[in-house]
């Protein structure tokens, strides 16, 4: 087992392109195993186009990213597939499949990868429900019947369905109340903890940066301007991290702790 | 038991994979878990852990031994914890030994979980079902009729109001929905009339060869072109194209809450979106099937010429002996009356859309099925009223 604290995520010099509009030009990253790295950055700034480009779902024009220490592209499909199953991806909005309820959507994958018996499956599938603080019912569920906040822990359930080393999780604290929210936070906190999880959080949300963020990555000006604890941010004196950390809501959120 | 007091791993297991060790001895029940629990290697384990729990044990005590496992996650914790939990519930002692601390968190953490009751969703007896749906089915008709008819009666005194104030009239979207749902369909609708021409004229002639009486074939095309065909293809072509683009469009806007926006502001979905649609619809759609009975007949003439050798002029004049002004007037008076159900069908879904992208897509397919079905309703019953009048 690989230890904690070496790279997991090494992405070296990516350029990303729309056309003429450059996203990212030269970025570099490391995260290391068993962190918590927030990612922020103003809107527009491509916080998710970057996590997308870590996924594999969009191809950079320039430089590469690594993964457990593999570059993805170089990797054959059937490889490439089974070390995708290393990682869980939360969506903004969970996306879960429709025409399924929760309890199927999270043995999508266990049906997919795995021969369990439908039994075993449909334990597993109500354990993650229970973990991620849904009430037993909500498996029956279809998507379609959840609120925003059940179906991102919903969402993460799936993502957790395979025990995945790394949780990519993009802005999932957005549009749900201080109290889910805070619930939110309190449960990465818990499933890095007894999972022993890397997660990659793109968020806006400064209460979650400070509840759950070991490092701080700054996404400015087409690259990673810093990366950090929050103490360095709070430090920092480039005009948009100033801005960021001491304006009005930083200070209140840093005053709650 | 079957099976206890051996070692219970099969050959073909990869090596190092999930197993485990059961035995009895002084009424204590041993296992002894080794190798990679993870997820990957969990059911054959898992099948025998669920059947030395479900069948008899002679045993007060039992200890599951964790000292021989390599590879941990929640899902083979799950197993486990389940394991101790059932054992527990036959009223053996269990122990767990050799749980290191990151086993134990996760071990605490499944038991904090609570031990799962597998989700499962009952159905009601297939008889009980299968009356629920055709009295939901029913009842569902029923709504949507009178739902329609409220709709109708909403367009209706929308276009009252346009009336008494020419002034709240849009238009813009008007001449642009002419444009989308009329100009564009042109070449379509060319198209597939002059082919649908050529085929009937191209059957028509060699079935009355048989009798003889191909000259007929020009009255065949003629008539059935300019009071059913025509119309009908065209009808069906714009259900197809408009009737689903105006449900696809209303209902991303209604799911994009922009319907609401618009009320809240003061103006009138029906004034904004409905009533432009539906009158571009009644006046293209009369315009479309002259040039669609047009089309046919120019289609069904290229053949007529080139298996009668029957040249243009002699086409035309029989076409005029064959049809008087009633024949023409018949498809085109059936138009506008298609063209408003079209359009009230297309606008009603879109505005019953709610809030998920795929009812904008279910209602699609609906508006779509449903115009084409009243087309064809609406036309048999223009049939039925033609035939009273004696035209």
């Amino acid at each position: 087992m690989a230890k904690k604290g070496e790279p997991i995520i090494e992405v070296e010099g990516i350029d990303t392109r729309f056309g003429d509009h450059v996203i990212h030009e030269n970025l570099d990253l490391t995260v290391k195993r068993g962190e918590v790295i927030g990612i922020v950055g103003g809107s527009g700034t491509g916080k998710s186009v970057l996590l997308r480009t870590i996924l594999g779902l969009k191809k950079p024009d320039a430089g590469r990213v690594r993964v457990f220490g593999i570059d993805f592209t170089t990797l054959p499909e059937e490889e490439r597939r089974k070390n995708e199953q290393r990682w869980g991806v939360l969506f903004q909005d969970g996306a879960l499949f429709s025409a399924l309820t929760v309890a199927e959507n999270i043995q999508v994958p266990y049906r997919e990868h795995l021969h369990l018996s439908q039994q075993l499956m449909d334990e597993l599938a109500a354990i993650k429900i229970a973990m991620v603080g849904l009430r037993d019912t909500a498996g029956a569920l279809y998507p379609s019947e959840l609120s925003g906040g059940m179906r991102k822990r919903a969402g993460l359930a799936r993502a957790l369905a395979l025990d995945p080393e790394i949780l990519f999780l993009d802005e999932p604290t957005a549009g749900l109340d201080p109290i889910g929210a805070a619930a939110f936070d309190e449960l990465i906190n818990d499933l890095k903890e007894t999972l022993g999880l890397t997660v990659f959080l793109v968020t806006h949300d400064l209460d979650s940066l400070h509840a759950t963020c070991d490092r701080i990555a700054v996404l400015a000006e087409k690259h990673v301007i810093l990366v950090g604890t929050i103490d360095d941010m709070l430090r920092s004196s480039h005009p948009w991290i100033h801005e960021y950390f001491h304006g009005p809501r930083a200070r209140a959120a840093l005053a709650g702790k | 038991m079957a099976g206890l007091g051996q070692r219970s791993d099969k050959g073909e297991r990869p090596q190092g994979a999930a197993a485990c060790r059961i035995g009895i001895e002084n009424r204590v029940l041993r296992i002894e878990a080794t190798g990679d629990w993870s997820i990957v290697h969990l059911d054959p384990v898992d099948r025998e852990l669920r059947a030395v729990t479900s069948g008899e044990i002679e045993a007060d005590r039992a200890i599951i031994d964790f000292s021989g496992i390599s590879r941990f996650d929640t899902a083979s914790a799950t197993v486990l914890e389940r394991t101790a939990f059932f054992l527990g519930e036959r009223g053996l002692k269990v122990d767990l030994t050799g749980v290191n601390d990151a086993q134990q968190l996760l071990l605490d953490k499944i038991d904090s979980c609570g031990i799962p009751e597998p989700v499962r969703v009952p159905g009601p007896p297939l008889y009980i079902e299968i009356l629920g749906k055709i009295g939901e089915t029913t009842r569902a008709i029923g709504a949507e009729a009178r739902g329609m008819l409220g709709f109708i009666g909403g367009v209706m005194s929308a276009i009252w109001r346009t009336i008494l104030h020419p002034g709240r009239f849009r238009m813009v979207p008007f001449v642009h929905h002419m444009e989308k749902s009329g100009f564009d369909a042109l070449p379509l609708v060319c198209l597939l009339t002059f082919l649908i021409g050529a085929v009937v004229a191209q059957q028509g002639a060699v079935q009355l060869r048989t009798f003889g009486a191909e000259v007929f074939t020009v009255n065949l095309i003629a008539i059935i072109f300019l009071r059913e065909v025509g119309l009908l293809l065209t009808a069906i072509i714009v259900a197809g194209r408009s009737g689903s683009a105006f449900t696809a469009e209303i209902g991303s806007m209604k799911m994009r809450e922009e319907i609401d926006a618009m009320r809240t502001l003061g103006l009138d979905p029906m004034d904004m979106l409905v009533v432009p649609r539906v009158a571009a619809l009644m006046i293209t759609l009369p315009l479309l099937t002259f040039i669609a009975d047009i089309m046919g007949l120019i289609g069904g003439g290229l053949v007529v010429q080139v298996m009668l050798g029957m040249s243009p002029a002699v086409y035309i004049e029989r076409v005029a002996a064959a049809v008087d002004f009633w024949t023409i007037a018949v498809g085109l008076i059936k138009a506008p009356f298609m063209a408003a159900v079209i359009a009230l069908v297309g606008c009603r879904a879109g505005l019953s859309v709610t809030g998920s992208a795929e009812s904008v897509g279910s209602m699609t397919t609906s508006s779509v099925v449903r115009s084409i079905f009243l087309v064809i309703v609406l036309d048999a019953l223009f049939a039925m009223f033609f035939t009273a009048v004696g035209v």
